[in-house]
């Protein structure tokens, strides 16, 4: 199944603005939401495969708070271009790593680095620097005036997958 | 790993170890079948301490009211959905203003995330940073000027940072201790 038809899809457009958050908590939520959508649980069970499989969902579940589940920080490494892929691919080993981004600045590999608590993750930073053989910048969350990761999806445009 | 829950807190609450794999469990994602309440607690059930699916609901319940859940649901890769442009703006900010602008950034429908982060001089002179989403670089950069100058703030020092390959987006694995785990979880 590609990507386009799976988003092409009603009940795909209805889960995904309905339950990024607040999926409900009974013995068989498939079911309670097959009822909500008007079809069955296994379509549902389905559909989410779909989702998975084409990469559109990472997963079904809870979305911590970083500050209260552990630790976690913003860092960066600026990187020669032709140098990207392959420093990306060696922080991208680190299973700690949730995040990493390639941006368009002189700082230019982007990634989260989480942890049980503080010294685990300054331990993956060092270890981090010493793998990719380039300073990190660490960036630590001071303050969280707001986060909302999950958004509204217009699905009324055509849909260009990358 | 802190756990704000104490055995007061719910009934019947099971015990921390047992948390302790719950989240493990649930950080990776709910297992797609008819009841995945169930099936997580017969993961995490012992001969000497089974687990309900009742508890297990329980559990992720109170974990939700208690803010350590933000939200519980579907997490979307929002690439795959056509939305290519992810732009992290970042703004130097006079520390005494700071608080006052991240306040009306954070109005900002667009604006998904917004932080203080410290500045790391010289190499590093941004201390607010927010994120916005959209579908192409033309429409993030159109709405980030309307929001300059709905709040004055096109005089401020700020870059936009976009970002061109998503190397890894997945959830936060905080249960994982070792470098040396190689377990993955796409």
């Amino acid at each position: 199944m590609d990507i386009s038809s799976v988003i092409a899809s009603k009940l795909t457009q209805q889960l995904i603005n309905a339950y990024q958050r607040g999926f409900p908590l009974c013995s068989r939520p498939f079911l309670q939401l097959a009822n909500e959508f008007n079809t069955t649980e296994q379509t549902v069970i389905d559909c989410l495969n779909q989702l998975k499989q084409t990469g559109i969902l990472s997963r079904l579940g809870p979305v911590f708070d970083h500050k209260r589940a552990g630790s976690s920080t913003l860092a960066a490494i600026s990187v020669k271009e032709n140098k990207i892929d392959e420093i990306a691919n060696l922080v991208n080993e680190f299973e700690q790593v949730n995040h990493n981004y390639a941006r368009e600045h002189k700082y230019n590999l982007w990634f989260v680095v989480t942890g049980a608590n503080r010294i685990a993750v300054y331990q993956t930073i060092k270890e981090i620097e010493q793998a990719t053989q380039h300073e990190v910048l660490v960036l630590p969350m001071e303050k969280s005036y707001y986060i909302d990761l999950s958004f509204d999806v217009s699905f009324n445009q055509h849909q260009k997958a990358s | 790993m802190t756990f704000p829950l104490n055995k007061s807190h719910i009934k019947n609450s099971i015990n921390k170890l047992q948390q302790e794999m719950l989240f493990a469990e649930i950080e990776q994602g709910l297992p797609l079948v008819s009841e995945p309440y169930f099936a997580i607690a017969q993961q995490i059930s012992t001969p000497s301490d089974p687990v309900t699916e009742q508890q297990v609901i329980n559990t992720i319940d109170a974990w939700q009211q208690q803010g350590l859940i933000r939200r519980f649901g579907l997490v979307v890769r929002h690439r795959k959905l056509g939305y290519n442009a992810n732009a992290m703006v970042v703004w130097n900010i006079d520390s005494a203003k700071v608080d006052l602008i991240a306040q009306q950034l954070s109005q900002e429908p667009i604006v998904t995330l917004c932080y203080r982060r410290p500045r790391v001089l010289p190499h590093w002179p941004y201390n607010l940073f927010c994120m916005i989403h959209g579908k192409n670089r033309e429409q993030v950069l159109a709405q980030l000027e309307d929001i300059c100058k709905k709040y004055d703030l096109s005089h401020i020092d700020k870059n936009v940072l976009f970002s061109t390959i998503a190397y890894k987006q997945q959830g936060a694995r905080y249960a994982v201790t070792s470098s040396h785990n190689n377990e993955q979880e796409n």
